[in-house]
């Protein structure tokens, strides 16, 4: 939470002198509340206001990065409760935990898989965002192998080993690539969070049973004595309502409170809940945990159908709920039409444009799909926004220049919008209004239909 | 080793309305089991904040004609029970279903246009198979969902089942026949805040008393809008908690028709690998989509395929665990 332009003036001089450029220290205490001046522009201000002012300014949840580069994931830095309060800025990261108990061939068939796993939606590419490697066997040689090869990958790494000479054979074989290093527990930190120093790596910090006051006192240790600031929590929670409880409270009490001993990204593991003992248990406390405030979550089943699921749900969740994703209105080719192609149209809400495309171009057959301006609305919603009527379709087909490339003058339009064929016949005179079917699936047998 | 850690309970005012579905012989019903919802006076499950005294049930979906249009998994899954209302019913009690939710799809004008004698045979029939609470929905065509929905009523007088969908364009007729037969309403309104609050007041003018209203906000598929409806029904329950009294319904959400109807779940083929198992893709689908909008608020969840069931129930019972952390 960010301090009040009362609270700020209360730490300024007071004296009015003007050199900030503003009239009173109270005008200049305002612009700093609101983000719009920097502090030094006060020549006056002492190092201790300093100090507060710029811990009062950063993030209630502080910007965790893990890797370097190309494998670099940022979680972290939310600075709100609830999505439609602003908006969710960093999607969690999705991990896969690979133990060290597996076969080389095993592991390295399951590495490449996750690393090679990608889905297009919504015309966005999604993929996986690292693996955990978790110590098994207590051998540091072993570990570090399997971190070095999880390391030849384009991933994020999580280390996990609760034996500090562990955990140094396996950030060694990856220096300058900042994995997370799990976890500082209350027996071990001293040493972890040395490591985690020593070689520039976040750390995460591990609470038992969602116990919230020994995990702020862990923090509070560590921070104060090790030097470690980049943390990442793991309340100990591992069921439903006790992981949402948890998560909730330490949400809450670095965003509301100001809380600084919490004010960090959250660590699940969706596969140690309490009753997921199967794929579709662990896959919905991961959609839990996506829903409800998790940064970081780290599964131990790997199966694409589920993992499609959680990707698509991150993006909904991370989507910003006031700006919908637009494709640009127009008049798009689809498979190299000619003039005797078959002109479909519909909406430029993102979600619907790839849908309908997806389904011309996977029916084989070149037609040419013309997005109106609605806004970024669906089909439906425009229509019932007054969006994409008669009308707009109309003006739309006129503007695009399409009758100068196709002999025909028909036009085919989504199942849903039915009704408007008479208004839209009447607008666009002599031309043929031709209902598609309701969902983009039936696209390709009706093309195939009018075809024949 | 311990650090002072801030209060975060939040002290909210408003209370959701207990509402009870069903109603048993001493009531003047027959159901074996009857279901309450709502009654929390905090967010979903945040048990160290407030009461939750009702879980969240789990409601399903059985038409009065075999759907034509369902995946195949579907189809697959339930088998010959689809075409006979009363034996599908019985199936899905047996499956854990809480609530049935009965469609009086064969009404519409365009499949099947049946009437008000075939409406309360099937209402009767699917009484008679089974124990637990009844929902009838219309076919959704404002002048067949009067007929049928008036006819649900009467024939199920008594039972307090609940007729939907209650929308802005069809209210009057509706509410007045739960009203002369004391059954409830689900409102329905297209995912905004003010168009739920507007209808839960224009049903409250005509005297139907307010634990006998459902509210629907509108769902969206996982990949289909969910981001939207997510967010309003997280705002109608802030709402409600902060007392706004026209609010404070229980929420009912059709998680299974909406899942079903995404390209994921009805296209086994020809589409990416990264899918992975259509099977597997789809109840996950149908699971996530419930799983989300319990989170945000949903007190009634209506399910399609039998196995996302126990799924679905299995959260629940963990999310209705109250949680020791401090
Ligand atoms: C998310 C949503 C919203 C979001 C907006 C999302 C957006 N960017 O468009 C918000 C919350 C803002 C919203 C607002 C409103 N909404 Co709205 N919304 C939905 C919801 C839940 C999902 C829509 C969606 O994303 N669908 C997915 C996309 C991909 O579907 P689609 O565009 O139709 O495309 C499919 C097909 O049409 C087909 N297709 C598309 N193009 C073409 C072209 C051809 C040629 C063919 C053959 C096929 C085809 O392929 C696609 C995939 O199958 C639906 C209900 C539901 N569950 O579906 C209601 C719904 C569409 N909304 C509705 C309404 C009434 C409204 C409002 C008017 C309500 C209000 N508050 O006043 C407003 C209007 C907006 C405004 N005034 O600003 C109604 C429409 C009722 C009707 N039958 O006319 C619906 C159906 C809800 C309902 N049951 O009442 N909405
Ligand atoms: S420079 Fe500092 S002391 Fe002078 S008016 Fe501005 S804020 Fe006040």
């Amino acid at each position: 939470m960010a301090l009040s332009g009362l609270a700020i003036y209360k730490m300024l001089p007071q004296t009015n002198c003007k050199e900030c450029g503003f009239p009173t220290c109270l005008a200049f205490a305002m612009k700093l509340a609101a983000r719009q001046v920097e502090l030094s522009a006060c020549p006056y201000v002492s190092e201790e206001t300093k100090a507060q002012l710029d811990s009062a300014a950063a993030p209630p949840i502080r910007l965790i990065a893990l890797g370097r580069d190309s494998h670099k994931l940022e979680v972290g830095n939310e600075t709100v409760i609830f999505r439609h309060e602003k908006t969710f800025y960093h999607q969690p990261g999705l991990f896969y935990r690979l133990s060290t108990a597996l076969g080389d061939q095993e592991f390295s068939g399951l590495l490449d898989q996750i690393a090679s796993y990608q889905v297009e939606r919504v015309g966005v590419a999604l993929r996986v965002d690292g693996v955990a490697i978790q110590d098994a066997s207590g051998s540091a040689e072993t570990f570090a192998k399997r971190v070095a090869q999880a390391a030849e990958k384009e991933l994020a790494l999580i280390l996990i080993s609760a034996d500090p000479a562990v955990m140094e054979a396996g950030l060694k074989a990856v220096e300058g690539r900042a994995p997370l290093v799990y976890a500082a527990t209350a027996e071990n930190w001293e040493k972890m969070a040395a490591l985690a120093h020593q070689y520039g790596a976040p750390l995460a910090v591990r609470g038992k049973d969602g116990d919230l006051e020994g995990l702020a006192a862990l923090v509070q240790e560590i921070t104060s004595k090790a030097k470690a600031e980049d943390l990442v929590l793991d309340p100990g929670t591992r069921g439903w309502a006790d992981t949402l409880a948890a998560f909730t409270k330490i949400r809450r009490a670095a965003i509301k409170k100001n809380f600084r001993s919490l004010g960090y990204p959250v660590i699940a593991f969706p596969g140690e809940g309490a009753g997921a003992d199967s794929l579709e248990m662990e896959t919905m406390l991961a959609a839990q945990a996506i829903d409800k405030y998790g940064s970081l979550i780290v599964l131990d089943r790997f199966d694409k159908a589920a993992l499609y699921s959680l990707l698509t749900l991150r993006q909904n969740i991370y989507t910003d709920p006031q700006k919908p994703i637009q494709v640009t209105p127009g008049l798009y080719e689809i498979s190299s039409p000619n003039a005797d192609s078959p002109l479909l149209v519909t909406t430029n809400f993102s979600l619907t444009y790839f849908s309908v495309a997806g389904e011309v171009e996977g029916s084989g057959r070149p037609a040419w799909l013309l997005v109106t301006d609605s806004e970024g609305m669906s089909v439906l919603t425009a229509w019932a926004a007054g969006k994409f009527d008669a009308e707009r379709i109309a003006k739309a087909v006129r503007a695009s220049g399409v009758t100068e490339r196709i002999k025909h003058q028909k036009i085919v339009i989504p199942g849903f919008v039915a009704s408007i064929s008479g208004e839209l016949e009447e607008e666009l005179a002599g031309w043929e209004i031709l209902v598609g079917p309701r969902e983009a699936i039936g696209i390709p047998s009706f093309l195939r239909q009018m075809a024949a | 080793m311990s650090a002072a850690v801030p209060d975060v309970k939040e002290i909210w005012n408003g209370r959701i309305v207990e509402v009870t579905l069903g109603a048993g012989p001493d009531q003047g019903g027959t159901r074996r089991t009857t279901v309450t919802v709502g009654g929390q006076n905090t967010l979903p499950f945040l048990h160290f904040e407030g009461q939750m005294p009702h879980k969240p049930v789990v409601a399903v979906e059985v038409r009065d004609q075999a759907p034509d249009d369902w995946s195949e998994l579907l189809v697959q899954a339930w088998g010959d029970v689809l075409s006979d209302p009363a034996a599908w019913a019985a199936r899905a009690e047996e499956l854990g279903a809480e609530v049935i939710a009965l469609s009086l799809d064969s009404a519409h004008p365009e499949r099947g246009d049946t009437g008000a004698k075939e409406a309360r045979s099937t209402v009767r029939r699917v009484l008679e198979a089974t124990g637990i609470p009844l929902i009838v929905y219309g076919p959704g065509q404002p002048d067949k969902d009067n007929e049928v929905l008036v006819a649900a009523a009467e024939e199920a007088a008594g039972e307090r089942i609940a007729l939907g969908n209650c929308e802005e364009k069809n209210y009057r007729t509706i509410v007045a026949a739960a009203l002369a037969n004391d059954q409830l309403v689900i409102a329905k309104t297209p995912i905004d805040v003010n168009l739920a609050k507007q209808l839960n007041v224009l049903i409250g003018d005509m005297r139907l008393s307010r634990d006998h209203i459902i509210m629907d906000p509108t769902t969206g598929a996982l990949g289909y809008g969910l981001e939207y409806t997510y967010s309003v029904m997280e705002r109608v329950r802030l709402a409600a908690l902060s007392g706004d009294a026209a609010l404070q319904q229980p929420m009912i959400v059709t998680a299974g028709y909406e899942a079903w109807r995404a390209k994921e779940t009805r296209t086994g083929e020809g589409v990416p690998a990264e899918w992975g198992d259509w099977r597997t893709r789809s109840l996950l689908w149908e699971a996530n989509t419930a799983v989300t909008l319990l989170e945000t608020g949903a007190d009634i969840v209506v399910l399609r395929h039998p196995d996302v069931i126990p799924l679905v129930k299995q959260a629940i019972e963990g999310l209705m665990q109250d949680s020791p952390v401090a």
